[in-house]
């Protein structure tokens, strides 16, 4: 394994674990409060769409996370009525949300764009670029200290969001009314109902929290991580974040890291075609498949058990 | 899976699925209208275009015998109450049980036979052992459920993407021969399916060119084991049972542990029989990513054909229909992406599947009022 | 008597549920600082009129006075502002909170949980220094025993300004040891003025703590007692009541050999409570034995163990004279000859989506006679079905129907037909009928005695005391999973309302 390679892994990892968090927050809030939420695949890639695309058309990238938040929420609000309203299946709902976002964005972007579904490739005023502090290339620059400051200081302000996300749904999850109330009604919606709460209203804040994050993780994608939208380019994070959130157990902090694992996973994939340990070459897919496999195995109960809030997935009614 | 209601029977079966693509195509419609388009001319072509050749009604076939094997693994899984989204997944790497034997064992039984021989009983072992392939790869999801209580959702998503990593590595590595630049195995012309225009020029006619084969016809054969698996056989029995109501099945005797991985092994195996389709019959070899899609199609044809073999070949043909409109339609209107075939897609899964109690109030009001 | 305002007035309280008329004009006073019991059989009405109080349903005619005061109760966010505070048979806890989070749930007072927590837990000590209510306030509530989660959902009553606390049934789930202390709560809570409704069907518990109690029967008041003034026989006579009875015409048994043995059966849940507590008793060929008691005291546990759905605790079940305890296999137990009529036939008896062909056969699809090996006759079984349809009566007579969309009679009668079908040497019925119309009752009722004068053994379990008894040739009653005694048909309501209630006494 090449070392000199690592700060860049690290700094990649940070990076390419940005969405993953978002997404995995999002996909926390939603099934703390009962409502399962496959669709966060979906909805990320129209984020991205949306965020590209306004983002070029008003060459500001606030304009574009601010309109990736709006259509995303719209879009979980979709999920929330079939779920919550129609007491639908939530699963399929998720599967339909997908769907309809890959076709949509293609769709919508090729006849905008006429490039096969890509959007413009955006300048750097459309961007979100790392910050840009005072003496920054100067402390880059050190020996020594230099490497360690780019790996945590070099990124856009939405990593630095992202990153302040968690305390704050951890906090925000254990010390508040709110968060108390949603927790409860993941786990026992009669018993919340019965003390003279709205579950309705309690889940559909769920969900719309959850379509916030998204839209900021689709937003980073395209405006931040990468300088455009490409077809299907949310490539399976939404998938990786909920597997992390199975992994961490639907909670904040080992969401966190779980993230961070999975996203420097991804990074190690991206660098080591073809590394070697102790000799025998490890193929790039193992890298790949590493995060599902873990937590398959976390799911089959071999080591540790894996909880999810005791009502999620049920449609709930009031039977008497 | 959900409950049904007290709408009659042909409410139910046709006039909901009807309403919820008439829906579903006018919503497609705003889309188009939004980009700026025509949606009738659109949808004309969509929906006609296909009808008016022969290639166009092969083609339809075409996609429809993968639509009905991957329609038919939803639904068999559906019966058992559970919700098999491993298709796509179960499909891909059925594909090694496709081209093995094709590659190795082939060559041996074609040395020993004549080919009129040697290629069927090849056909027919790589036709099993994509079965099986898939089958495993559903099994071990429904043995995870049965035995371990892991939620099958969970599983068969996250095996997707193993599968998916999996065959990458395999294709690139192990079946890709040296000194080949395409990621791709060896052609396995030990076990080759004919398609239309071959048989044609066997036989001296002249047919459309189309990826259409024979196959067709086992997935005509397989809805029907379907349906008698599930409504004339005991084991069906057991499945529908322990999928509409677990203490009634436990108090039947049954054992809901061992109807779950049969019924996933059955599943996955309907799934592996679009890789025999695929590899053998339009590829001829080992691809990567040939199954694209097929196995959340068979999402929405499951939904729409009510997860019964009937409905299901039906809907297969619809959406074979909109894949080759969709086509159809890119080449004639350039600004259309033939994606927008999975936003209807996308569109019937949402309506049949999550929404499908939207319209009960009214039609319930109605009906009640008329009966 | 005191002259004070009673606490809680009910006054002509009507409520129907489509044709069942649940509580008939029903009037009741309950005093301040009291426990006041209200006692019944099963569909007495008793949950329902309480259910109305606090605000779960409303009733059609009457009101409702809280200390003299009309008051309306559209929900239990009402009656909880009214005071009026409920700990329901299945708790409704958080079960991954702390004991602290449960009782804060609604009553947060902030956007912040922290100043709640800190209110909650000096308001806890309090609680729990007035009426030994010790709960340590920051355990995990599932991992609580049951007893402990009761005094939760006590407090959270507490927390939430009750003055009038309601209890349904409380000591269902409770030990000997638990049930003490909690009466050891009632009575502190009483003697500082909070009022209580107890609502049971135990007589002891009645004659223990209560300062009145009232009986319901039928969905009417029947009876008003002080508890100190009255006695158990009283009360069980009134909760009972002196009925006509139904009686078929039937021939005396002729018992034969023993078909079932149950020798010491125990069966304890996850919680370790004996559901069934050491059970012993035979059901002979050519007889009927009934199970009489108000349902939650071990029956369907007693039944699910014999047909092999749970494994014993400990114990045996021998059938014609083999152990099947280790028969896991309803499949297995019916080859050999036991049919099981559920008690609940709509989550188990039939399958509500299946046609009534395919009901027909629930349990029997491996039957040779029904196709050999992977193949499922299918003409075999409708018409199988249809021969059984027209021997029993059930309309309409058509296999294809859905099993959901026949009539509650017509439905019990495939399941019956079903079983009785396969020619067993015991046939088990659990409530045979349930939501049943008068003309199946009869029916259902003339076949049982058939099957019996054929020489079958039969367990029949009913909430019914006029159906056990019009069938029955030995009747056995259970209360708290144990057998209270046997007693002969002929025996006096009142001797067997006592045993259903809980009192052992030897047979008169």
């Amino acid at each position: 394994m090449d070392f000199v390679l690592l700060p860049e892994i690290l700094s990649s990892t940070l990076r390419m674990s940005v969405p993953l968090i978002l997404a995995c927050l999002a996909g926390l809030w939603s099934e703390r409060s009962g409502i399962v939420d496959i669709g966060l695949e979906g909805k990320m890639l129209v984020g991205a769409f949306v965020a590209a695309c306004s983002a070029s058309y008003f060459h500001s990238p606030w304009m574009g996370l601010f309109l990736a938040i709006v259509v995303c929420v719209l879009f979980a609000l979709v999920h929330g009525y079939a779920s919550i309203n129609q007491r639908g299946n939530q699963v399929v709902s998720g599967v339909a949300i997908n769907m309809l976002a890959a076709g949509l964005t293609v769709v919508i972007g090729n006849s905008w764009y006429k490039q096969g579904g890509r959007t413009p490739q955006l300048d750097q005023g459309s961007r979100f670029l790392p910050i840009d502090f005072p003496g920054h290339d100067a402390l880059f620059e050190m020996n020594g200290i230099g490497p360690i400051a780019k790996i945590f200081l070099d990124h856009s302000i939405l990593v630095y969001i992202a990153l302040a996300l968690v305390p704050l749904s951890a906090w925000a999850l254990a010390r508040t009314r709110f968060g108390l109330r949603l927790r409860a009604v993941g786990e026992n919606p009669q018993a919340v109902d019965t003390a003279g709460i709205s579950v309705a209203r309690l889940r559909y804040q769920a969900v719309i929290i959850a379509g916030v994050l998204c839209g900021i993780a689709g937003a980073y994608l395209s405006t931040a991580l990468q300088t455009s939208f490409v077809r299907d380019m949310s490539a399976g994070r939404g998938f990786l974040a909920l597997t992390a959130l199975i992994f961490a157990n639907w909670r904040a902090w080992p969401a966190l890291w779980a993230c961070l694992l999975f996203g420097f996973l991804q990074a190690v994939a991206n660098f080591m075609q073809g590394a070697h340990l102790f000799g025998v070459e490890i193929p790039v897919q193992v890298f790949n498949a590493l995060p599902y496999i873990m937590t398959i195995v976390l799911l089959a109960g071999f080591i540790g058990k894996s909880v999810p809030p005791k009502a999620s997935g049920t449609p709930y009614s009031k039977d008497r | 899976m959900s409950a049904r209601s007290d709408l009659p029977r042909w409410v139910d079966i046709g006039l909901i699925p009807a309403l919820n693509l008439i829906i579903a195509f006018v919503m497609a419609g705003l889309v188009v209208l939004v980009i700026g388009e025509n949606p009738f001319r659109a949808l004309s072509i969509l929906l006609g275009e296909p009808l008016f050749s022969l290639q166009g009604w092969c083609n339809i076939l075409y996609y429809a015998t993968n639509f009905i094997f991957t329609g038919l693994c939803v639904a068999v899984a559906f019966h058992a109450g559970l919700f098999n989204i491993g298709g796509e997944g179960q499909a891909y790497i059925a594909g090694l049980g496709a081209a093995t034997p094709g590659l190795f064992i082939g060559a041996a039984l074609a040395a020993v036979l004549p080919n009129a021989l040697s290629q069927p009983i090849t056909l027919l072992i790589c036709l099993v052992c994509s079965f099986l392939v898939g089958g495993l790869w559903g099994l071990f999801p429904g043995y995870l459920q049965a035995k371990r209580g892991s939620h099958i959702v969970i599983t068969t998503i996250m095996l997707n993407f193993i599968a998916a990593s999996l065959m990458q590595y395999m294709i690139n590595r192990v079946y890709r021969p040296l000194g080949m630049q395409a990621v791709e195995s060896r052609a396995v012309n030990d076990a080759y399916i004919w398609n239309l225009r071959e048989i044609g020029r066997a036989f001296g006619a002249k047919l459309p060119s189309t990826p259409l084969t024979p196959v067709i016809f086992i997935a005509l054969l397989a809805a029907f084991a379907v349906w008698y698996l599930l409504w004339r056989s005991k084991l069906g029995y057991e499945i529908r049972a322990v999928g509409a109501n677990q203490d009634a099945a436990v108090y039947a005797g049954i054992n809901p542990a061992r109807i779950i991985m049969i019924t996933m092994m059955i599943s996955g195996g309907l799934a592996g029989l679009l890789a025999f389709h695929e590899v053998l019959g339009t590829q001829h070899r080992l691809v990567l990513e040939y199954v694209q899609g097929a196995g959340f199609v068979g999402i929405a044809v499951a939904l729409m054909g009510r997860s019964h073999p009937v409905g299901i070949v039906l809907a297969a043909l619809l959406f074979g229909l909109l894949s080759e409109g969709g086509t159809q339609l890119s080449f004639e209107i350039q600004t259309i992406s033939k994606d927008l075939v999975v936003v209807i897609q996308g569109l019937v899964v949402l309506f049949m599947g999550a929404l499908e109690q939207a319209f009960h109030p009214w039609l319930e009001r109605y009906f009640r009022r008329e009966g | 008597m005191s002259t004070a305002i009673p606490a809680i007035e009910l006054i002509g309280i009507d409520k129907r549920f489509g044709a069942v008329h649940a509580n008939i004009n029903v009037s009741l006073a309950i005093a301040q600082g009291s426990i006041h019991g209200i006692i019944g059989e099963n569909g007495a009405g008793k949950s329902t009129l309480m259910s109305i109080l606090f605000g779960f349903y409303h009733a059609d005619k009457g009101e409702i006075k809280l200390r003299g005061q009309p008051v309306k109760i559209r929900s239990s966010t009402d009656a909880i502002s009214h005071g009026i505070g409920m700990v329901h048979q299945h708790f409704m806890l958080v079960e991954p909170f702390t004991v602290l989070e449960n009782i804060i749930l609604g009553a947060e007072g902030g956007s912040l949980i922290g100043p709640a927590l800190d209110k909650a837990r000096a308001a806890l000590k309090r609680l729990a220094d007035e009426y030994e209510l010790d709960v340590d306030p920051n355990a995990i509530v599932g991992e609580l025993p049951v007893g402990l989660q009761q005094r939760v959902e006590i407090l959270k009553a507490l927390y939430k300004g009750a003055e009038v606390l309601i209890l349904d049934e409380p000591t269902g789930v409770l030990t000997p040891a638990e049930a003490d202390h909690l009466f050891r709560i009632l009575q502190q809570l009483r003697d500082q003025g909070k009022t209580v409704i107890l609502i049971t069907h135990k007589l002891r518990e009645i004659m223990a703590i209560t300062d009145r109690v009232s009986v319901m029967r039928r969905g009417e008041l029947v009876a008003d007692f002080e508890t100190k003034k009255t006695n158990v026989g009283e009360l069980a006579e009134a909760m009972v009541g002196r009925r006509v009875l139904l009686r078929v015409d039937k021939k005396p048994a002729k018992p034969g050999e023993v078909v079932l043995d149950v020798r010491g059966l125990t069966w304890r849940d996850k919680k370790n409570i004996a559901r069934v507590d050491d059970a012993s008793f035979t059901v002979r060929k050519g007889e009927i034995v009934g199970i009489a008691g108000v349902s939650g005291n071990g029956q369907s546990e007693l039944l699910d163990v014999i047909t092999g759905i749970t494994r014993a605790t400990s114990g045996q079940v021998l059938f014609k004279g083999e152990d099947v305890g280790a028969i896991d296999s309803a499949a297995e137990l019916r080859k050999r000859g036991m049919a099981h009529v559920p008690e609940d036939r709509h989550h188990r008896g039939l399958i509500t989506t299946f046609s009534a062909a395919e009901s027909a056969i629930l349990g029997y699809q491996r039957n040779p006679a029904l196709g050999n090996g992977f193949r499922l006759n299918y003409e075999a079984v409708v018409n199988q079905t249809r021969k059984q349809m027209e021997e029993f009566d059930v309309r309409p007579v058509d296999p294809l129907l859905k099993s959901g969309k026949f009539s509650g009679g017509n439905q019990q009668k495939i399941i019956l037909a079903r079983e009785i079908g396969s020619n067993p040497d015991l046939l088990i019925v659990g409530q045979p009928t349930r939501g049943v119309d008068i003309g199946a009752i009869e029916f259902i009722h003339r076949r049982l005695i058939e099957l019996r004068d054929q020489g079958k053994a039969i367990l029949l379990v009913s909430v019914e005391l006029d159906e056990i008894r019009s069938l029955s040739d030995r009747i056995l009653v259970m209360f708290s999973g144990r057998i209270m005694g046997e007693r002969p048909p002929s025996t006096d309501e009142r001797d067997l309302g006592l045993l259903m209630a809980g009192v052992a006494q030897e047979a008169a």
